[in-house]
This record gives structure tokens, C-alpha cells and sequence, in this order.
């Protein structure tokens, strides 16, 4: 390969490279952009939420409907289940495979029990005539509420799949850079929860 | 067992055979679309082509492959949109007193809805995207985007939501509520057909396409530039790209956001924007507008961009102030985020609030007015050639002025009390959206064609193209301006008032030159490809081009560059050139390519559907085909085997090839 041409110090300038350089692997940056993507989407849920959420229309408000011993348990189930999601990347960072599976499948538990308690309270809100067509406030918290959920749904559905394919292929650096982004992801999710707790039921339940 | 009545309302919805429109205009332009379709396909079965199609385009996840679809999915809908403008300027050319036109109202609603729709969209979105996918892998020296199989996702996706548009032409109808589709107008009560429904689910599947698409460009202009191509010395079309990019992630959320709540509203039954039980209107405009404003700075941030490289190319000089052009862009990236209220100044948000918008719009003004200024001194004592590009780039000039002038008198509130929803509105935006990113268009089409296809654009049907364009444009838009400052309102199809006359009739025969125009661009394209012989680029540098795109061979090969550039300047080529650099030729190395896929092709037409099942009330279908979607994406993700290797002896072949015909120049 020829160079021509001499830079200052003396030394011929390259203008190719000879092959060492390789473009940056992008895929934890892309996941995590997507990410603030997917926050900007509850940013405006929660937008409608402040906007919204005090429109009773003469109907029930947050003080007459939130169950707080319900939804304590409901967070509580949530941030354990990112710890042992963490557990789980502990797991991995080892190359322990049984130990990656085993706290997957804990999360997963944690993750249906939410998702079970969630629709639990959605069902009792709506067989009480607070469904989500009820007034403004109740249309933005089933939408903010039954997003996160929705997206607690795709990650538990995500996770499984992960687990068959750790399960199969192993702690290859492809399925780790994978269980790296839905790390991303299930973290995430706890930090809107905890939007959600403390603006939708801790505020709502105030006068 | 079932009564076949509850099967068909739960298989087909309301979908039923009253679902296609009785209307002959509508009837005849199925008749003729139905014709050139099957056409179509008679041809390339009796070319074979569908082989080379199936395999080299649409399973391509290469990013020039990509780009060109992008563009050519783009003067595809640039026609339909254009033929919804003619129709309505013959509409209100002629609608006046006892005279009702030849469009009942409920059908002009839904053409200028579907206008905005199809140019906002499904021309100008694809456009900058496919301009930007071919591009900047080449400017920043990499062999392709971080995600090639996205990056194909996201095609299919954006073609999806076009597809949608094309059948609500001919199945059902279209939303007839303007581009924004405010509620109450657009919620169940006022609209309760498939309309709207189409134009929600058109741009959601699409708006997936686009997002993922930002993501992609973000990580690639972030991680995959050429060793020593520092942010300061990239291109200022990647600099361009990379905040066009940015706008898009921060803004297409609030779109998807926005949509499903009306969605919600439409179909569930819920309380967003209804007028009772709390809903309140005023909040989708506000998010709309949040989405709206620095979407139209996606639209036209890669038109200076691209305006920026045809300027200082064909002036023969550096663009001149490259930093405080990157500042300039940076600033408008970030104020466009505080403008958006300057939509709807008459919605009463009160003096202080009007005050402070109105204030951020004329502060938005001065970053794109620097920018002119350095174009203009760029060219300053250049040695300029008057090639098709650079017509169209003296062209937006000229015009992105005046509607940006137009711009800052709409900012001020007072002002546009008078002049909200008028007609000088209509002529403000066309003004800076035909100056910037129509003329940007064709300006990078002819610049950037010889790099794609090997052959350059003739010039005359260029310059003929040109000349329609620009007159025709100004003859269509200035007398709306003074319609709009007489007070006439805008998305009327009949008025009563005869001296108004004279000025639509006027802008009706500008609107008959820009088509003129556009024949002669389509025109361009035939004769160029007969041509093609004589009009060949054998450099790869037919202008003198000053970044790494240039280097490369018309077309580059597949893996863009055998030995990726090492960058020392800004304008690396134009360096490159200057201190003599010698091309590699012999050495080379097996190359690391993304394998093709069908993957993103089968989702997005699974969307297809969906989204049409969706607007006809076709739960079960569309719940099917949602699981479909769910599956095929996790059968995807067990596929592993995404990649291999160019052999070194194949990359010697096209690279002796190369040195051959760059011998031959010499």
C-alpha cells in the first residue's frame, strides 16, 4: 500500500487504513436511545396525566379508588424483580449459565405477579364503573398505567425468548449483548414505575 | 350452529361491498391505476425481473439500495400528492357563485387532507431518509448504517404506511379533517367512518419506520466514522444528518403518543380530547404542534445540508464559516422545540404566552439567516458553474427568503389574528417547503445520480425542469399571498366573492407549469437512462466533489471502500486530492458484510394489514396477523447466521476493474 506525501513531522501521511481499524459496535447506544425514545412516549403520557387527571367528570377521583396496600405490592414485586434481574447479569458477567436461567426465571415470576395484581386492579376499577371511558382523569391513568404494563408484557415475553436461546446457544457475546439491552430495559421500567407510584397513586390519594 | 351474519361482522367488520366509492373521478382513477399496475406486472414477468428484484432489492439491507427505494417511493407519491394540488386548484379556479366545481365538499376535504398527508409523509420524510441513508455511510467513510437490517425494516415500514394511503384511494375513504386531523372533528362523533382510522394507522406504521430509522443514522454518524474524522471534520451534510436525526427521536414519540390517545378516544371509548367527561381538545394541539414544529426542521435541516455540498462544490471553494454553519444547525435543532405555539396563537392562551412564542419564532429566524449569508460568501469569488444543482440551490435561496420573511411576519400575534388559517398561510409554508426541500430534492438528485447510477442527469430536461418549477411555483403562491392579506380562508371549495377570481385562476395556470415541470424532470429520466452511454461517469468524481462519497466508483461497490480512508481534514477527499494521494491496488483484504433478509419485508406488509384490519373493525384479523408479526420477529431473533465475508480475490476483481478504468482517464 503506497502513501505520498509527507506530513509535518516527516513521517508519510496514510490516507488508507490497512485493516485494524473496525467500526464501533453501536448496539447498546441504538437500545439505549431507543430507550429515551420510549420515556419521551410516558413523558407525554404523563403530560396528559397533569393535564388531565383532575377531571373527575363529577365521577370517582384516585382517593376514592386506589388500593395503596395493593400497589405497595404490586412496587415491591417490581424492584425485586430488578434485583434478581441484576442477580442474573452478576450471573452472566461470571459465565454462570444455570445462575443467568435460574434468576431469569425468578424475574419473570416477579414480572407475571405484577402484571397478574395490575390486571387484578383493572378489572375490579372497571367492574366498579371506573373504567377507563369514565372521565379524563381515569382515560389517562388506564393509558399511563396500562402502557407500563403493556411494556412489562413485551419484556416478560422478551425474557422468556432470551432464555430459550441462553438456554440453547449459550452466554455467546450476541445473546449477552442481548440480555445487556433488556437489562436496559427492565431497569427502565422500574424507574417510570416509580413515576407512576409516587405521581399517579401517592399524589392521587391526597385531597 | 353460528349465524352467518355474527361470523362475517366478526371476520370482516364493517368492511362490506359499500366500501368502494361510487364516485366516477375516484372510479376512473382506479380504473387506470388497476391497468398500469397489471401492466406492470406483465412487464417485469416477461423481463424476468422479479428474481433480481426479490434478491438485490428488496431483501437488500444496503444502505445505497435502501436510499434509492427511499427516493424513488418518494416521485412515486410526489405524483399522486401533486395531482390531489391540481385538483384542488381547478376546484377553486372555478367554484365561484352558482358554479360548484366539480368536487362536492366531503370529497375536497379528504383530497387536501391526503395532500398534506402524502407530501408531509410520503414525499418529503422519504426523500431526506433516503438522501441521508445513501449518503452519510459514504461521507463518514463506513461500509454501511450500525443496523442494516433495520434500516431495511424501516423501508418496508415507511412503503406500509404508503400502501394504506393507496388503498384508502380505492377501499372505504380517507380522513377529511386536514393533515393534523384535530379532534373533536376527528373523533368518533364527527368522524365516525374508516378515514380517519386509515390515516392514524398509515402514520403509525410508518412513524415506527421512521423512528427506528433516527436511531440507526444517530449510532452510525456516532460510532462508525472514518479513523481521524473528528465531529469537526465531518461533512456538513453528515452534521445535518446527525441533528435531522436527533429531531426525529426526540419528536416521532410525541406523534406515536398523540395518535394512539386519539386512537383510544375512537375506538375505546376514553375521555383524551372528547368535549365531555374532562376531555379537552386543546391538549392534542399542543402535542401535535410539539411533534409539528421541529418535524418541519426533519424536513428542511438536510436540504441545507445538501445545499451546503452543491454550493461549495460547484462554486469550486470551501464552504464558507463550516463551524458557525454547525452551530447555526445545533441552535435550530434545539429552539425548534420552543416554537411550536406560534401554530395556534388564536387559541387563547393569552398575551404573555403569545408574547413569549412569538419572541423564540423571530430568535428561530437568525440561525438559518447566518446561513444564507455563508452560502452567499461561499460562493463569493468561487468559480462558479452553472450546472442543474446549482440552479435549484440560487433558486431556494431566493424563495426560502422570501417565506422566511413571510415567516417572521406570521410571528408576530397581532399579526396573525389576521392571518392564521388564510390563504397567506398556505403560501408562507409552501413557500419555505417547495423553496427548501422540493428544490433540495432535485438539487441533490442531479448531484448525488451519477454517484448511484454511473451516469450523469441530462442537463436541458434538467434546466427545463428547473424553469417550470421556479416560475410555475411563484405563479401558483404569490396571489395567494394576496388572498391571504384580503382575507380569504384556507380549505374552502366554493366562494361567493368573483373578484377572487382572477388570483386562482392565476395560481391555477402556476400549478399547470409546475406540472410541466415535473413531466420535464420524468422526461430527464428517460432520456438520461437512453443516453446513458454518453452521459457515463467513469471517475466517480464527475464535479470536482470535495468529500469521501466522491471517491469512490460510480456506482461504489458493495462494501463502499476496499481499505477504509484515514481522515486528516475537513473535506477529505478534497485533501486527499491535494496532496496526492495514491489508491491502493494491490493487498486487499476479505471484507465483513450483513447477509440480505426478508424479515423486514414480511413484517411491515404483516402490518399491512393490520393496520387495515384495524380500520375496518376487523379485530380478529388483526389480532392474527399482530401474533403473526410477534412470531415472525422472535423466529427472526433465533437466526444467527446474519453475516460473511467478501473474498479477497472478488474485492481484488471490482478493485482492478477500477485502477483499469481510472488508468484509461488519466
Amino acid at each position: 500500500m503506497q502513501t505520498s506525501t509527507l506530513s509535518a513531522a516527516g513521517h508519510p501521511v496514510r490516507f488508507y487504513d490497512d485493516g485494524e481499524h473496525h467500526p464501533q459496535q453501536g448496539t447498546l447506544l441504538g437500545f439505549w436511545i431507543y430507550l429515551m425514545s420510549d420515556c419521551l412516549i410516558f413523558a407525554v403520557l404523563f403530560a396528559v396525566y397533569a393535564v388531565l387527571g383532575r377531571g373527575y367528570a363529577a365521577g370517582p377521583s384516585g382517593a376514592d379508588l386506589f388500593n395503596l396496600p395493593l400497589v405497595a405490592a404490586n412496587t415491591a414485586l417490581l424492584l425485586f424483580s430488578s434485583v434478581t434481574y441484576g442477580l442474573a447479569m452478576i450471573g452472566m458477567q461470571h459465565g454462570h449459565k444455570k445462575a443467568v436461567l435460574g434468576w431469569l426465571a425468578v424475574t419473570a415470576l416477579f414480572g407475571l405477579g405484577f402484571l397478574g395484581l395490575e390486571l387484578f386492579e383493572f378489572a375490579h376499577l372497571i367492574h366498579e364503573g371506573a373504567g377507563p371511558q369514565r372521565s379524563a382523569f381515569l382515560s389517562s391513568f388506564f393509558t399511563l398505567v396500562g402502557t407500563h404494563g403493556l411494556h412489562v408484557t413485551f419484556g416478560t415475553v422478551w425474557l422468556v425468548t432470551l432464555m430459550f436461546q441462553v438456554g440453547r446457544f449459550g452466554l455467546t457475546p450476541e445473546n449477552k449483548r442481548r440480555l445487556m439491552c433488556l437489562s436496559m430495559f427492565w431497569h427502565f421500567l422500574d424507574v417510570i414505575w416509580i413515576g407512576v407510584f409516587t405521581f399517579v397513586y401517592l399524589m392521587g390519594v391526597l385531597p | 350452529m353460528f349465524p352467518v351474519q355474527d361470523i362475517l361482522k366478526l371476520v370482516f367488520g364493517r368492511l362490506g361491498p359499500d366500501a368502494i366509492p361510487h364516485d366516477p373521478i375516484v372510479l376512473g382513477t382506479l380504473a387506470m391505476v388497476t391497468l398500469g399496475g397489471l401492466s406492470l406486472f406483465v412487464a417485469m414477468t416477461y423481463y424476468r425481473v422479479w428474481g433480481t428484484l426479490w434478491r438485490d432489492w428488496i431483501t437488500s439491507i444496503d444502505h445505497k439500495k435502501i436510499g434509492i427505494m427511499y427516493i424513488i417511493l418518494a416521485v412515486v407519491m410526489l405524483l399522486r400528492g401533486f395531482v390531489d394540488a391540481l385538483l384542488m386548484r381547478a376546484q377553486q379556479a372555478m367554484s365561484f357563485g352558482d358554479n360548484t366545481g366539480f368536487l362536492p365538499p366531503h370529497h375536497y376535504d379528504q383530497i387536501f387532507t391526503a395532500h398534506g398527508v402524502l407530501m408531509i409523509f410520503f414525499v418529503a420524510m422519504p426523500v431526506i431518509t433516503g438522501f441521508m441513508n445513501y449518503v452519510v455511510p459514504l461521507q463518514i467513510g463506513a461500509r454501511d448504517v450500525s443496523f442494516p437490517f433495520l434500516n431495511n425494516f424501516s423501508f418496508w415500514m415507511t412503503a406500509s404506511g404508503a400502501v394504506l394511503m393507496m388503498i384508502s384511494l380505492f377501499v372505504g375513504e380517507f380522513a377529511a379533517t386536514g393533515w393534523l386531523a384535530y379532534p373533536p372533528l376527528s373523533g368518533i362523533l364527527q368522524s365516525s367512518g374508516v378515514g380517519v382510522d386509515y390515516y392514524i394507522w398509515a402514520l403509525q406504521i410508518a412513524g415506527v419506520g421512521t423512528s427506528l430509522s433516527g436511531i440507526n443514522l444517530i449510532a452510525t454518524i456516532i460510532k462508525m466514522r472514518a479513523p481521524g474524522m473528528t465531529m469537526m471534520k465531518m461533512p456538513i451534510f453528515t452534521w445535518t444528518a446527525l441533528c435531522t436525526n436527533v429531531l426525529i427521536v426526540a419528536a416521532f414519540p410525541v406523534l406515536t403518543a398523540v395518535l394512539a390517545l386519539l386512537t383510544l378516544d375512537r375506538t375505546v371509548g376514553t375521555n383524551f380530547f372528547t368535549n365531555d367527561l374532562g376531555g379537552n381538545a386543546m391538549m392534542y394541539v399542543n402535542l401535535i404542534w410539539i411533534w409539528g414544529h421541529p418535524e418541519v426542521y426533519i424536513l428542511v435541516l438536510p436540504c441545507f445540508g445538501i445545499f451546503s455540498e452543491v454550493i461549495s462544490t460547484y462554486s469550486h471553494k470551501r464552504l464558507f464559516g463550516y463551524a458557525s454553519m454547525v452551530y447555526a444547525t445545533v441552535v435550530i435543532t434545539v429552539l425548534s422545540y420552543v416554537v411550536w405555539l406560534h401554530h395556534f396563537f388564536t387559541m387563547g392562551s393569552g398575551a404573555s404566552v403569545n408574547a413569549f412564542f412569538g419572541i423564540t419564532t423571530m430568535i428561530i429566524s437568525i440561525p438559518t439567516g447566518a446561513k444564507i449569508f455563508n452560502w452567499l460568501f461561499t460562493m463569493y469569488r468561487g468559480r462558479i458553474v452553472f450546472d442543474v444543482p446549482m440552479l435549484w440551490s440560487i433558486g431556494f435561496m431566493v424563495t426560502f427568503v422570501i417565506g422566511g420573511m413571510t415567516g417572521v411576519l406570521l410571528a408576530v400575534p397581532a399579526a396573525d389574528f389576521v392571518l392564521h388559517n388564510s390563504l397567506f398561510l398556505i403560501a408562507h409554508f409552501h413557500n419555505v417547503i417547495i423553496g427548501s426541500v422540493v428544490f433540495g430534492m432535485f438539487a441533490g438528485i442531479n448531484y448525488w445520480f451519477p454517484k448511484a447510477f454511473g451516469y450523469k442527469l441530462n442537463a436541458f430536461w434538467g434546466k427545463c425542469s428547473f424553469w417550470f418549477w421556479l416560475v410555475g411555483f411563484y405563479m401558483a403562491f404569490m396571489p395567494l399571498y394576496v388572498l391571504g392579506l384580503m382575507g380569504v380562508t384556507r380549505r374552502m371549495s366554493h366562494f361567493e366573492d368573483p373578484s377572487l377570481q382572477i388570483w386562482f385562476q392565476i395560481a391555477a395556470f402556476g400549478a399547470v407549469l409546475i406540472a410541466i415541470g415535473i413531466a420535464c424532470f420524468l422526461i430527464q429520466l428517460a432520456v438520461s437512462y437512453r443516453n446513458r452511454g454518453q452521459l457515463r461517469d467513469v471517475t466517480g468524481d464527475p464535479w470536482g466533489g470535495r468529500t469521501l462519497e466522491w471517491s469512490t466508483s460510480s456506482p461504489p461497490p458493495e462494501y463502499n471502500f476496499a481499505f477504509t480512508p484515514v481522515v486528516h481534514e475537513l473535506d477529505a477527499w478534497h485533501d486527499m486530492k491535494q496532496r496526492r494521494h495514491q489508491r491502493p491496488v494491490a493487498g486487499f483484504k476479505a471484507i465483513h458484510m450483513p447477509k440480505n433478509t426478508a424479515a423486514g419485508f414480511v413484517i411491515a406488509m404483516l402490518c399491512v394489514v393490520i393496520g387495515f384490519s384495524l380500520t375496518w373493525h376487523m379485530w380478529l384479523v388483526a389480532g392474527l396477523f399482530f401474533v403473526l408479526v410477534l412470531v415472525t420477529v422472535v423466529v427472526h431473533t433465533f437466526n444467527y447466521q446474519r453475516d460473511f465475508y467478501i473474498p479477497a480475490d472478488h474485492v481484488t476483481e471490482i478493485e482492478n476493474l477500477r485502477t483499469l478504468s481510472l488508468a484509461a482517464q488519466a
